[in-house]
């Protein structure tokens, strides 16, 4: 194994804009997840089961198919009906998508942990369901769940890489590009590698601690 | 207390307030309420006594429309709380009806229940302002004399899980009364709390019942409470009221030999 520190340093630079570009994926595929993952949730809680059961069914739909269909259906799919998005875009909206399903699990449990006397309250006191959701179920629900809310963040931080597989130039996209221009691989593959675990690892530590002191 | 001149009762010259009509509940085979009916005037205090299982607190909880009757209707001040008159016909009725006849009364839980993730102040006025509309500094004014009333006026800022179960209680009380009820329901108020936090609660509520002509509805195994406060108080048996009168009465000589039994096992 011959490691050429000439060359980590040539593909730092590519590796950072890959990196940029990683993290930006994650987190708007996070947002996403966790906005879309709530509504998910409070649909699954909804009185009427027109409104229950074909959301269920989607959201099993999604989770029990692989991420990497998902994101080729969208991107090669979706243009030929007309909805063109970048690769980007493409890719943080099955990123999205695939973790709501997961996230939406995650606000459930939150949601069936506040007690049943939090909504008899809110009800004794005549709040109207939206005002019990936004005011009282949530905030007690979210509070309980953050922690593993984040570990799907880091999930999803490792499996942003598949983007590279519809073009989108992230970290690991950026060490194929070095890798087929120079034919080294080591170098920028290693580099790659220590990225994710440089944020993956303390990101993780970080969910744990908060777990603890959000425990009980 | 301001809300004692503040709560016009339109109904308070003893108008029936409360009316169950044949109301029946079950849980599954278990017949919890058998046929009831019963009223209550408005402004008066009635206790409701019995073993546990007689089906007093799911009349509290029917008419908070935390549970349905199976049979039967209920009346408060004049309107049906789950049904709706349409066209002479009685059918279920629609969220937005129950509410507005749900807002006529208010709540004190055993557990208390309040909301943890609001600091007390807010606790008071989050329905005074979202659901009667109250401007928020008019709101926190009337929060702070409410506290001031159950002795906690200096606990406004306050998280729940900071207070003693009978702070809590004491809030929870507060809470309640913001909303300006006609009738407040007393679900074993201090059922939860530790012996020596039940008096301070108790005194907050002798102090409402005396000095306000809020209707009370309360279920509680305490008997001096209930003496002290009642116009009338109610016994419960296997879900139908055996006997009923003024509490010196029921009290020193009931008739049913079954209130004796009660009464001889909790006094």
């Amino acid at each position: 194994m011959n490691w050429n520190w000439d060359v980590a340093k040539d593909f730092l630079p590519d590796l950072l804009d890959g990196l940029v570009i990683t993290l930006e994926a994650t987190a708007l595929g996070s947002v996403l997840a966790f906005a879309l993952g709530l509504v998910w949730a409070m649909a699954f809680r909804s009185p009427s089961r027109f409104v229950r059961w074909p959301v269920s069914a989607v959201v099993e739909f999604i989770r029990n198919t692989p991420l990497l269909v998902q994101l080729f259906f969208f991107f090669y799919v979706l243009p030929t009906w007309d909805i063109k998005f970048s690769a980007l875009t493409t890719g943080v909206i099955a990123l999205g998508l695939h973790y709501s399903t997961y996230t939406a699990e995650v606000y459930r449990a939150g949601i069936d942990g506040v007690p049943v006397g939090q909504w008899e309250a809110a009800t004794a006191l005549s709040l109207s369901r939206g005002r019990t959701w936004l005011a009282v179920i949530l905030p007690q629900a979210i509070r309980r769940v953050v922690p593993a809310l984040g570990n799907y963040v880091i999930a999803m931080l490792k499996d942003s890489p598949m983007l590279a597989l519809i073009g989108v130039v992230d970290m690991l996209q950026t060490a194929r590009a070095e890798g087929s221009s120079s034919f080294n691989y080591i170098e920028p593959f290693t580099m790659v590698g220590i990225a994710f675990i440089v944020i993956a690892y303390p990101a993780s530590l970080l969910m744990r601690a908060l777990e603890r002191r959000l425990g009980h | 207390m301001a809300t004692e001149t503040d709560h016009t009762n339109p109904a308070v010259d003893g108008s029936e307030l409360i009316r169950f009509d044949q109301v029946t509940k079950r849980f599954g085979d278990n017949v919890v309420l058998d046929n009831l009916d019963f009223s209550v005037s408005s402004g008066k205090h009635v206790t409701l006594i019995g073993p546990s299982g007689s089906g007093k607190t799911t009349i509290l909880r029917l008419l908070m429309t935390l549970l349905k009757p199976d049979e039967g209707t209920i009346k408060v001040d004049g309107d049906y709380l789950t049904h709706e008159d349409k066209g002479g016909k009685l059918v279920p009725a629609g969220e937005k009806h129950t509410r507005e006849v749900r807002k006529k009364i208010g709540m004190v839980f055993q557990q208390f229940n309040l909301f943890p993730n609001m600091r007390v102040l807010r606790n008071i006025t989050e329905a005074p302002v979202h659901v009667l509309g109250l401007d928020k500094d008019e709101a926190e004014v009337r929060a702070r004399e409410l506290l001031d009333l159950v002795g906690l006026g200096d606990k406004c800022d306050a998280y729940p899980t900071q207070l003693s179960g009978g702070q809590q209680q004491r809030v929870a009380i507060a809470r309640a009364l913001a909303m300006r009820p006609q009738v407040m329901l007393l679900d074993e108020v201090t059922s939860a709390l530790d012996p020596e936090l039940v008096a301070g609660v108790l005194d907050v509520l002798r102090d409402i019942a005396h000095t306000t002509d809020i209707t009370m509805l309360c279920v509680t195994h305490e008997m001096n409470f209930a003496r002290d406060i009642s116009d009338d108080v109610l016994m419960f048996d296997s879900g139908r009221v055996i006997e009923s009168g003024p509490p010196e009465k029921i009290f020193t000589e009931p008739e049913h030999e079954r209130t004796r039994e009660f009464l001889s096992a909790v006094l």
